[in-house]
């Protein structure tokens, strides 16, 4: 019998052979990946844990349940797009890092126990922001810093939270966790954080704008999406979720209204969107769940194509700002006809992807009496329509004419983006494919009158208040502009109480050090003295000191023993 | 048979080679001898390694003289252990050594530096398989006086001064050994280890057997690096060969641990050594300085030859940890980390020789950009450094959990925190290479210019053993645990 051969480990070879590979076989490579690996995870057995002890620690770095198996398949298919739409690149390190990013995600999803996926929760969080840092930019430097810091304490929690559970009950298994105590709650803070929960978001929208044009396609995909997975096996039914989701799916709205970078825009957006599937997790009903990670796994592919969409642009004009662009359906025409299928398919039009699992999710609400959260959806959805389905593709393909005058986007993207529309327009008319590879069996008719009914009514009427909005020039004016969001705290308040605390203490400790000596300063000139490179204890002593090192030694164990 | 006379054969097969490559003295001969005796005796050790762990403790006498009168070997699983890393390393470094020695020591001499080499491999297996207190001085005076020779030969003419020094305090070492085995022999009429361990008990309370107790310790401890008898180490080592440091750095002062173990615990009794006398607590204040002092020294030093040495000085004293904790599971740990440490410096010296051979230096300021020149061999070189510091999934990081685990069953947790805070000076120190390596701006003309094949092989099959000894833990510590429950006396 075969071992079984973890997809993540495909992913992790192919980055290492691609480190050193030159450019046209590693193309071929980074093609072959997905393919192959996706080929070799149907091979596995559909029920399959893979245990093994380490330091007396029961582990299972492979298990393939229902669940994992659907984000598997949702994962290859997301890092397939993502590479398409990258090949044309000649950087070596995105390529590496995007390969390495996808086996972490693959391997997190796979993880059977909580410090295997605590190893890959960590593994994603570092080769992913090699794909921030590689715009190579100030801001994208900070931006890739901020984001390591908050998704290594993301690990951190995790851990920790990890290590008080295994003391408690002596297994490290990742079940359902629910909300039971302190390393329960650990747990919670690690999985929101990653899930960009109200208040600790930002750290998706200061730095996914930031990536390169195809970085964003990758991150878009996996690092919340891993989360969601985390928090629909760990924390399925715990209420607060619904609460949270719901908020999740509100506040971006506004941020995203006022937005003029378009990529920030669709980051708030995504916010929003993984409110729909927080809430869903949260209900935990069988139509909840499933409406969750059926949206989850459209999420990937239709918010991978916005995201395509605004990088080609971005890789082609190099702007990115809503008040830069406009008129580019005339030099763009087929990357505008991807970004509209992609805008209808978020905004839940029939017979595009985001419908059939968005509605799932707005039932079980219903079915579970949470009428307000109904209405927030509903809002939300009009927000949506709003903010991704019109505002992404008429600002940047419509509006004025900026008199950017470009060509259509690489063969390649084009393909990439034609892949995600295909799979948008594939799943919207026939979602039974999706609902047979759901966790629990599906009993839901998405085309029913009344959900379709309801649904062309918020459309029409959201549409026509973008319309009105628009014509009677209340509609916010794509400015430049920095808006302010909970960052804020520790971009601007939290620096300026460090630089005045600093400041107090430097004047407190130029105090003493005039007073005194600069203590400090004298330590480490004591420790040079004695362990620099030309200290006392690093020179080359002479012979004769190292033997009377020996005399002293056995003078003292002699009197020792002797005691 | 031929299986009866492995024991001879560990030792006669590296002293007859030695022989014949002083007698040829070509390079490229000397070279294929001493790689065909290093791998003849890694043969031979794991035949014995295996037939210990199936069938017990292989006693074997020369000339059937018995043990008394004649010389006798004794393998149990102890040196068994030790003897397969000494010879396995000796076979993967030689492989390194020859296009290594080819670029740093003249040909005229290369025949006498294999000669030396094989008969410094010959002094650490005879050290570890004797039986015989005195058969193992005279060993340990072929492997000191070789590695003298060898240390010598390196380009620097400060290697001269570094072998000279080594030599007066090995000979001061070595003496002090000879006059400890002479007063234990004045004491009960034996040199054979068994007969001691019998006889020693009745005249343990006597000071000619504290005196030479303490003359053992001391002399063991200069052999061993032990703080604060380090000095000679990190000149001998930064001068050396690149080969003769990867070899000795991972050899030599291994054995001299198992020589400490072989008295504490076999000759002398663990109730004697580590629990009549203040041993025990010594180790344990000495090997934490060490820990702490030695690793801060490294993090200051410009050559990183002399900062893997210092890094060795510090390793030696976990090692030194281990033995103090006086259980079963701490001598477990110091057997551990003996094989792993063995490993990990075995690949750092490696790929420090490979950088040596193409640039010509191991300064720090030398290696900007060298991520991108030497790729392989600085991934071999990082992976051996996430090792020494103890990261997860290394077989570093396996011997310091047992140590740490050994620490807190004794309670001594103070320890636990010398051996946190000892990590942490490595993570610095091995961080400084991986910075300049690929995060320096790298000179101006840059090509990729990589080690051949025949260095980066040896690199990377001990980088790769780093990373499988850290996860297939079954093999070390099992063999580390069976070892140390019998130095116990628990079982066989």
């Amino acid at each position: 019998m075969m071992i079984e051969f973890p997809p993540f480990a495909f992913f992790y070879l192919a980055a290492l052979a691609a480190a050193v590979l030159p450019r046209v076989p590693r193309q071929a490579l980074m093609l072959a990946v997905p393919v192959a690996s996706c080929a070799a995870l149907l091979q596995l057995p559909s029920d399959l844990l893979v245990s093994m002890s380490i330091l007396d620690l029961q582990l299972e770095p492979l298990r393939v349940d229902r669940l994992s198996r659907l984000f598997g398949i949702l994962f290859h298919i997301g890092a397939f797009i993502g590479i398409v739409f990258s090949l044309h690149s000649r950087d070596r390190t995105q390529h590496v890092a995007a390969l390495a990013y996808a086996g972490s995600a693959l391997g997190a999803v796979f993880a059977g126990d909580l410090l295997t996926l605590f190893v890959f929760w960590e593994l994603l969080a570092v080769s992913s922001v090699f794909l921030i840092f590689a715009s190579r930019t100030e801001r994208s430097f900070g931006a890739g810093m901020r984001y390591l810091v908050i998704q290594v304490i993301s690990g951190v929690l995790l851990l920790a939270g990890a290590l008080i559970l295994y003391g408690q009950s002596g297994s490290l298994r990742f079940e359902h966790i629910g909300l039971t105590g302190a390393g329960s709650m650990l747990i919670f803070i690690a999985f929101g954080i990653k899930c960009a929960f109200p208040l600790l978001h930002n750290w998706l929208t200061d730095a996914y704008p930031e990536a390169t044009p195809t970085g964003t396609v990758f991150l878009s995909a996996f690092t919340t999406k891993v989360a969601v997975y985390a928090l629909a096996r760990g924390f399925a039914g715990t209420e607060v979720l619904v609460y949270i989701g719901a908020v999740m799916t509100c506040f971006p709205i506004f941020y995203a209204v006022i937005e003029n970078d378009l990529r920030r825009v669709l980051a708030y957006s995504m916010i929003n969107q993984i409110g729909f599937m927080v809430v869903g997790i949260g209900l935990g009903t069988a139509l909840a769940i499933n409406g969750a990670i059926a949206h989850a796994f459209n999420d990937v592919i239709f918010k991978g194509l916005l995201m395509m969409s605004m990088g080609a642009v971005l890789h082609m004009t190099g702007r990115i700002n809503g008040s830069d662009l406009g008129g580019l359906y005339k030099s763009m025409p087929v990357t505008t006809t991807f970004c509209i299928v992609g805008a209808a398919s978020i905004s839940a039009f029939p017979l595009f992807s985001g419908f059939v699992s968005k509605s799932m999710v707005m039932v079980a609400v219903l079915e579970e009496g949470h009428p307000v959260v109904w209405l927030a959806l509903l809002f939300a959805s009009a927000g949506v329509f709003h903010h991704a389905g019109i505002k992404i593709p008429f600002f940047a393909f419509f509006a004025h004419d900026s008199g950017i005058r470009t060509q259509e986007a690489p063969t390649n993207m084009l393909i990439a983006m034609g892949i995600a529309a295909a799979l948008c327009i594939g799943i919207g008319v026939w979602p039974w494919v999706l609902y047979d590879l759901l966790p629990f069996a599906v009993d839901y008719t998405p085309f029913d009158g009344s959900h379709i009914l309801a649904q062309i009514q918020l459309l029409v009427f959201s549409a026509a208040a973008f319309a009105w909005l628009k014509v009677a020039g209340i509609y916010p004016p794509e400015l430049h502009s920095t808006n302010i969001d909970v960052e804020w705290l520790y971009r601007r308040l939290a620096p300026r109480w460090v630089q005045q605390t600093t400041a107090a203490s430097r004047r407190a400790v130029d105090a003493t050090s005039r007073a005194g000596e600069g203590l400090g300063r004298n330590l480490m000139r004591l420790v040079l003295h004695h362990y620099g490179p030309d200290g006392t204890l690093a020179r080359a002593w002479p012979t004769g000191s190292m033997v009377l090192w020996v005399a002293v030694l056995l003078g003292a164990s002699l009197v020792l023993y002797y005691l | 048979m031929i299986s009866e006379q492995l024991p001879a054969l560990q030792v006669v097969v590296p002293l007859i080679a030695a022989a014949f490559c002083l007698v040829l003295a070509r390079p490229l001969g000397a070279w294929l001898i001493t790689f065909a005796a290093s791998a003849a005796s890694m043969a031979v050790s794991f035949l014995m390694l295996n037939t210990v762990m199936d069938s017990g403790v292989i006693d074997y006498t020369f000339g059937g003289w018995a043990a008394p009168f004649g010389i006798a070997y004794r393998v149990d699983l102890v040196n068994a252990y030790v003897l397969m890393i000494v010879s396995t390393i000796s076979t993967v470094v030689s492989v390194f050594a020859r296009a290594s020695v080819t670029s740093e020591i003249e040909t005229h001499n290369q025949g006498f530096f294999y000669t030396a080499w094989l008969l410094c491999l010959t002094g650490l297996l005879g050290i570890t398989i004797t039986g015989d207190a005195f058969n193992l001085f005279v060993f340990l005076e072929i492997s000191s006086l070789s590695s003298y020779a060898l240390i010598a030969m390196g380009a620097d003419r400060r290697a001269l001064t570094a072998a000279y020094q080594y030599l007066i305090m090995g000979t001061i070492g070595a003496t002090f050994i000879l006059i400890g085995v002479g007063l234990l022999y004045a004491l009960t009429g034996t040199l054979n280890m068994l007969d001691l361990a019998q006889r020693l008990p009745d005249v343990a309370n006597t000071r000619t057997a504290r005196t030479g107790f303490a003359f053992l310790t001391v002399g063991l401890g200069l052999k061993i690096a032990l703080f604060p008898l380090h000095l000679w180490l990190p000149n001998a080592y930064a001068y050396a060969p690149s080969a003769v440091s990867a070899f000795l750095a991972a050899t030599a002062t291994k054995v001299a641990v198992y020589v400490l173990l072989r008295f504490v615990f076999s000759v002398f009794g663990v109730e004697f050594a580590l629990g009549a006398m203040p041993l025990a607590l010594g180790l344990a204040i000495l090997g934490s300085v060490a820990v702490l002092s030695a690793s801060t020294i490294a993090i200051f030093q410009q050559n990183l030859k002399r900062m893997l040495a210092y890094s060795s000085v510090a390793q030696i004293g976990y090692l030194a940890l281990g033995v103090s904790l006086a259980t079963p599971a701490g001598l477990t740990a110091t057997l551990l980390h003996l094989f792993n440490h063995a490993l990990m410096k075995g690949a750092l010296f490696v790929a420090l020789g490979c950088i040596a051979w193409r640039i010509g230096s191991s300064r720090l300021q030398d290696f900007a950009g060298l991520g991108y020149r030497m790729p392989w061999t600085m991934g071999a070189f990082v992976v051996g450094g996430l090792s020494l510091i103890g990261i997860p999934l290394t077989a570093g990081f396996i011997s310091k959990w047992h140590l740490i685990l050994a620490a807190l069953e004794k309670g001594w947790w103070p320890i636990t925190v010398v051996i946190i805070a000892g990590s942490l000076l490595a993570v610095i120190y091995v961080w400084q290479v991986v910075e300049r390596a690929y995060l320096a701006k790298p000179p101006a003309e840059t090509s990729r210019a990589e080690a051949p094949a025949s260095m980066l092989i040896p690199a990377w099959l001990l980088a790769i053993a780093n990373l499988y000894f850290g996860l297939h833990t079954d093999l070390s510590v099992g063999i580390a645990s069976r070892a140390a429950a019998s130095l116990f006396g628990v079982v066989p």
